[in-house]
């Protein structure tokens, strides 16, 4: 990974930070803060803001500071990724949106295979013959393991309520 | 004081023989030890999914379960190190140094073999560490007021965010987000709702399973879709290879008490994690090797030492968490998670008012270690198979268990959304390179923190000095400072020097015990 990305992606990650701090710092001070005596309910959520927000700034500053040294650590998960594969994100962010809609408006069974579907069709080396089987396998799974022996309480099929 | 031991564990063992909980028990560790197996799955995945299984069961099994799923699931991410190159979750990412080039020198039986050794011996001490040293904790622990008790969970988020992986202001600031997550919800004090952006769903706080899930499923999912590189290996093994020669056992002792010494040590600390903790058993070994220069070509201590580390660290984790009430990592914030779900309160009192559970958890640590003994020998060939099990087919059914687990805790769909929102903050806080695992020590932490402050200052009537007047929450806000100042000072000296060779950085946290 080049220095001046991730120069980029600290000072990034810094700013973040800084808005979400001020965020809860501004959501915080409309609660009551009170006193450090008597502390109200606004006063933790503000002071754990206020320090995010300062963490943040000292992230952003800081960003050229970190050497290769961290760069070069073996591979595992959480570090140095690349940007996600955007066919792979829209994907399971629209089964997830799918098992919601047909969890209340079909049931578990079109929720299921909504979710597992919808989800492999994310991964370019599935085609859709290999996602409708695997889909179907998860159905008679949902059905067998969860409605029957775990007694979800999601109905097999539903319309609504 | 041993005697008295002895007979609790005695009745520890009762309990854990009963028919119910050894066999939750076995469920547990054989599943943890799959899920290990499987790439891309750790512990914490394993937990999160079964946890709303364990809302229906009594709380004894519901712990035992639970417990077996992670120890297994370090079994089961070993296989995955040493025969593939491929390190199913972090901790194990420095075994692959040594243990790959075994396997490739035709030795992956034996590393095998060695790792299993080393990782029983290293459970046993860490659990005898456990029943001797709980009670003396816990007799200490009835000395804590507010004060005391703030001061030392300040002590383990620091720790907590400092000396997990990557940067430690990174760390720090995921930790203050977590903080931040525990505030949603209703205030105990007030009644107020805070955060809750008007939605009635979330008066009672964000759920733990669905940031769980969010943070190490969905979002491991979306960064990893289409990215994950197929792996393939021809490794054929024998049960007959796994049995290391003598001069191999004698070449691994050592290794293997020293490595048991680094994780009891580590475990005992409240926030170090569990991947430190291996890189630094492996810098230890290195250094005081009379062959530094072979490590990285097979040796056998490069396998012995981590292995036996990160397995009596596990162990000894539950020491804090179980008599202190304060987690050491995020597995074992999960794990006090489903202990408070089951309306457990742990603290000091737990070991008195439910003795079945502490007890008979220790004895079943040593059920499970011979379970997992039995049982990875003759399924060595099928863990091998499923780590050719393809990433996708494994994502698309992870989503779903995801999904109806989420639902399960509470028979309803708002958590999805928890379980989205969270999967993608979690994509991209990995993307800009912090790591989301403080982010639940801190959501678990929260409410505690939060309260034992308010209660302490309430006490000393605004006066902030209570936390260094009294003896003992003075000496964890020094060690915390301490350990603010070390890790400032490593950081400012890492600065001048350029690239460190990969395993010198844990140095910083060496320092720091001494």
């Amino acid at each position: 990974m080049s220095q001046a990305h991730r120069f980029k992606k600290d000072y990034y990650g810094g700013a973040l930070m800084v808005l979400v701090g001020l965020a809860a710092v501004a959501a915080g001070l409309q609660y009551h803060t009170g006193t450090l005596s008597r502390m109200g309910p606004g006063f933790f959520p503000v002071a754990v803001g206020a320090l995010l927000a300062f963490v943040g700034v000292l992230i952003a500053s800081s960003a050229r500071g970190q050497s290769a040294s961290q760069a070069e650590q073996p591979a595992g998960h959480g570090h140095g990724h690349a940007a996600p594969d955007l066919r792979g994100t829209v994907c399971i962010v629209l089964g997830t949106l799918a098992f919601l809609l047909f969890g209340v408006y079909g049931g578990m069974i079109p929720a299921t295979f909504a979710i597992v579907f919808i989800s492999a069709l994310g991964d370019r080396n599935n085609n859709i013959k290999q996602a409708a089987a695997l889909a179907v396998a998860m159905c008679v799974i949902a059905a067998v393991v969860f409605s029957w022996l775990l007694q979800i309480q999601l109905p097999l099929f539903t319309w609504g309520g | 004081m041993v005697s008295n031991a002895l007979h609790d564990l005695w009745f520890g063992f009762g309990v854990a023989f009963q028919g119910s909980n050894l066999m939750w028990s076995f469920f547990g560790v054989l599943v943890g030890n799959l899920i290990g197996v499987l790439p891309g799955m750790g512990a914490l995945s394993a937990i999160s999914i079964l946890l709303p299984l364990t809302y229906v069961m009594h709380p004894v099994p519901a712990i035992l379960m639970l417990a077996g799923i992670f120890y297994g699931s370090q079994y089961g991410g070993a296989i995955g190190a040493i025969l593939l190159n491929l390190p199913s979750h972090p901790p194990h990412a420095v075994t692959c140094l040594d243990g790959y080039p075994m396997t490739r020198a035709g030795k992956g039986g034996t590393a095998l073999g060695i790792t299993m050794i080393c990782s029983f011996f290293a459970a046993s001490v860490g659990i005898l560490v456990m029943i001797f040293a709980s009670p003396l904790l816990t007799a200490i622990a009835f000395k804590f007021g507010p004060a005391e008790i703030f001061s030392i969970m300040l002590l383990g988020l620091l720790a907590g965010s400092t000396m997990s992986r990557g940067s430690p202001l990174k760390g720090v600031a995921m930790t203050l987000f977590g903080l931040l997550c525990g505030v949603v919800g209703t205030d105990v004090n007030t009644g107020t709702f805070r955060f809750a952006l008007g939605i009635p769903e979330l008066s009672d706080g964000l759920e733990l399973v669905a940031i769980a899930m969010g943070l190490f499923g969905v979002a491991d999912f979306i960064l990893n879709v289409n990215r994950m590189t197929a792996v393939t290996s021809n490794a054929k093994l024998r049960i007959r290879d796994m049995r290391p020669s003598m001069a191999e056992l004698k070449q691994a002792f050592w290794p293997m008490v020293r490595g048991t010494g680094v994780g009891t040590l580590f475990g005992a600390m409240p926030g170090t994690g569990p991947t430190i903790t291996t890189f630094v058993a492996y810098a230890l070994e290195r250094k005081i090797s009379k062959t530094p220069e072979k490590f990285g070509t097979g040796m056998i201590a490069g396998v012995a030492a981590p292995e036996a580390s990160s397995h009596s660290k596990t162990q000894v984790d539950f020491i804090p968490t179980m008599s202190l009430g304060i987690p050491g990592d995020a597995v074992m914030a999960l794990i006090l998670g489903a202990l408070m779900i089951q309306g457990i309160a742990p603290g000091p009192q737990l070991i008195s008012d439910h003795p079945d559970i502490f007890w008979g958890l220790i004895a079943s640590f040593w059920i499970g270690n011979v379970i997992l003994m039995i049982l990875n020998v003759p399924m060595i060939g099928v863990w091998v198979k499923l780590l050719q099990v393809p990433y996708r087919y494994l994502f698309p059914s992870a989503m779903f268990f995801i999904a109806v687990g989420v639902f399960s805790t509470q028979s309803s769909l708002f958590q999805i959304w928890e379980v989205l929102a969270f999967g993608l903050i979690g994509a991209l806080l990995m993307y800009l390179e912090f790591s989301v695992a403080p982010i639940l020590l801190g959501f678990v932490l929260g409410p505690m923190v939060e309260e034992n402050f308010r209660r302490a200052l309430l006490l000393s009537r605004g006066d902030l000095s209570v936390f260094i007047q009294r003896p003992i929450s003075c000496t964890f806000v020094v060690i915390s400072a301490l350990l603010v100042t070390a890790v400032t000072w490593s950081a400012w000296r890492g600065r001048g020097g350029k690239s460190k060779p990969v395993v010198e950085v844990p140095d910083s946290g060496l320092a720091v015990n001494e």
